[in-house]
């Protein structure tokens, strides 16, 4: 098998090329939190957290969190202004990073409860501090007002 | 960064009792970061659901993921099967630096420079 791409040596390398001063320094922990699942997934309602945006981020600076409705989603996400590879592939089947449809058959074939009403987009944020103190606290009250159980985080 | 910016959610929102998968395709960085559960699909950045239009994949990578909600029973990286494709040249060209790229990429790093001044400088900037 070949080994995963080391992104955070490219990101290095690339980040060298360009002349910034300094290595980006990468969030790093020993250990993570570890909530069990507090009833059958079967009963459980899911959020959805993307790092697609709805409007164009490029003209939308400061950037925020922004949720949109699962019953009726864009058909496709902005995400120019993040660093995917974009000549390997491309955005044009939002089923390939925003699984909306994928999710509601696993509710209509009972192994899931719901899907939560709306979906959420996380700004990608080179500040962790902003994502830990503002952007994260504010897309748990929203999961927490749309009943959600538990959280899939899906980031391009 | 957006597999960064995920897994820092994916710790507050487990730390304060909210279950959580993270379905990506940046082993290094979440693994640094440390989450609860993890699912990584070993694609190209952008498409962590599964290839574009390949519905019966996309079904498959989302039924699995989903499903670590309740096979895991404590933090986990659940590695999927499926593979992009048999030529795996995308691996090795992902921001790969050709000598003569690299005046170019010296002066985008500048202009980045000036465009985040210039934000800052109109105050279009975050206050948290």
């Amino acid at each position: 098998m070949p080994l995963p791409v080391g992104y955070m040596e490219r990101t290095r390398r690339y980040y060298e090329a360009q002349a910034f001063s300094e290595p980006y320094r990468w969030a790093r922990f020993d250990d993570a939190p570890f909530t069990p699942l507090p009833k059958p997934l079967a009963e459980s309602a899911l959020a959805l957290v993307t790092t697609a945006a709805r409007y164009d981020r490029s003209e939308s600076d400061p950037r925020f969190v922004d949720s949109g409705p699962v019953a009726s989603p864009p058909e496709r996400l902005f995400a120019e202004d993040l660093a995917w590879d974009k000549n390997a592939t491309h955005l044009d089947d939002r089923g390939s990073y925003l699984p909306i449809e994928r999710l509601q058959e696993l509710v209509a074939a009972g192994l899931l409860g719901a899907l939560a009403p709306r979906f959420h987009c996380a700004p990608t944020e080179y500040s962790q501090r902003r994502t830990r103190t503002a952007d994260a606290p504010e897309i748990l009250k929203r999961c927490r007002e749309d009943g959600a159980d538990i959280a899939l985080l899906v980031p391009l | 960064m957006c597999h960064q910016t995920v897994s820092l959610i994916a710790r507050h929102l487990e730390a304060n009792g909210m279950p959580t998968v993270v379905l990506g395709s940046a082993l290094d960085i979440v693994e640094h970061c440390r989450v609860p559960r993890f699912a990584f699909l070993d694609f190209p950045l952008g498409n962590p659901c599964g290839k574009p239009f390949d519905t019966a994949m996309q079904r498959d990578v989302v039924a699995a993921a989903v499903a670590l909600f309740e096979t895991a029973r404590g933090p986990q990286t659940m590695h999927l099967p499926q593979r992009w494709s048999e030529d795996e040249g995308w691996r090795s060209a992902y921001m790969a630096i050709a000598p003569e790229d690299r005046e170019a990429l010296r002066q985008s790093g500048g202009a980045r420079r000036a465009e985040r001044q210039a934000l800052r400088d109109a105050g279009r900037v975050r206050k948290e």
